[in-house]
């Protein structure tokens, strides 16, 4: 199935859950946070199983301001 | 003191250090942005708090999000609240800034929001439950100083909450300025990260602050237009025009 992953599509193993697409983000193990669907999806929920379309969002810290 | 602009983590560090911040900014972005995630472990090391910013955003939606995402990411309720109104002036958009700002008060955010140097706006920001204002000196990353030190003023006189400068330092001395006006601190990145030698700028602006800080509770004199001696004014030698000796001296 497909899902838009920090704004591109990705194809994706139907089942597959946030968690699973955080590694597939490349994202580092602490300072990550998930929005799924517009809303954050908090850490403890990271196991979610996702649906086709969905839009997911990963983010981290970086140097600014 | 800011992250953003450094070169890289080495200058950061160096910098960070010599400018002696307890509190830091960082930036929430998408993770394959590239972006230099190494900063957290930076800060981590050197036991320096993180302030995340809604840098970027440009309405009240996305910068609530941000600031939860920051929240869910880093840890901290903290949140530098940015809603700028376009590219070119980076200003804020002070419409969307108070409504985000009420938003984030009433979801248990400490909300220190970067707002234009509007004394209303500033008394708005405050009135919505922000736990200081941060008002600019000139646009983010100009450094052209403060371009109305009277409005700022006047936000100092007005506020119940700590005053941050916050944007369009670009020298030590705007930095001393600020303070001496009665802020409270000042909040800065390029005017350090951008410098030839960012450590050695970092340096001279917390001694700018510290000199600010110290003159304004100093209780400075009163500016005066015709001169005031300092030496006493009495008991004068005058010249003896009558002793010849003492007049060829």
């Amino acid at each position: 199935m497909r899902v838009l992953l920090n704004g591109s599509p990705q194809e994706v193993d139907a089942g597959t859950t946030a968690a699973e697409l955080v590694v597939l983000a490349g994202a580092p193990p602490t300072g990550v946070a998930v929005a799924l669907d517009g809303a954050v999806l908090p850490r403890s929920r990271w196991a979610t199983v996702l649906v086709e379309g969905a839009t997911v969002e990963v983010l981290t810290a970086v140097q600014g301001g | 003191m800011g992250t953003g602009g450094a070169t890289n983590l080495a200058v950061l560090e160096r910098a960070l250090v010599a400018s002696g911040t307890e509190l830091t900014t960082v930036a929430m972005r998408r993770v394959d942005a590239g972006g230099g995630t190494g900063v957290l472990g930076l800060l981590e090391r050197l036991g320096i708090a993180v302030l995340p910013n809604t840098a970027g955003c440009r309405g009240a939606a996305e910068a609530v999000l941000t600031a939860q995402l920051a929240r869910e990411a880093l840890g901290t309720s903290w949140i530098k609240l940015e809603v700028v109104a376009d590219e070119r002036t980076l200003l804020p958009d002070v419409v969307e800034l108070v409504d985000a700002a009420e938003r984030l008060v009433d979801d248990g955010f400490t909300v220190l929001p970067y707002t234009s140097d509007d004394p209303v706006v500033a008394r708005r920001l405050e009135d919505a439950g922000c736990a200081a204002v941060m008002p600019l000196g000139s646009p983010i990353g100009t450094g052209l100083g403060i371009r109305n030190p009277h409005n700022l003023e006047m936000i100092v006189a007005a506020a119940g909450v700590p005053v941050i400068l916050d944007a369009g330092i670009g020298t030590a001395s705007d930095a001393v300025l600020a303070m001496e006006l009665g802020c409270d601190a000042v909040l800065l990145a390029t005017a350090v990260t951008r410098a030839t030698d960012p450590e050695r700028m970092a340096r001279a602006m917390r001694a700018a602050v510290e000199a600010g800080f110290d003159a304004r509770h100093a209780g400075r004199i009163p500016q005066r237009f015709w001169a005031q001696a300092s030496s006493p004014v009495r008991d004068f030698w005058t010249q003896d025009t009558s002793n010849p000796s003492q007049a060829d001296s």
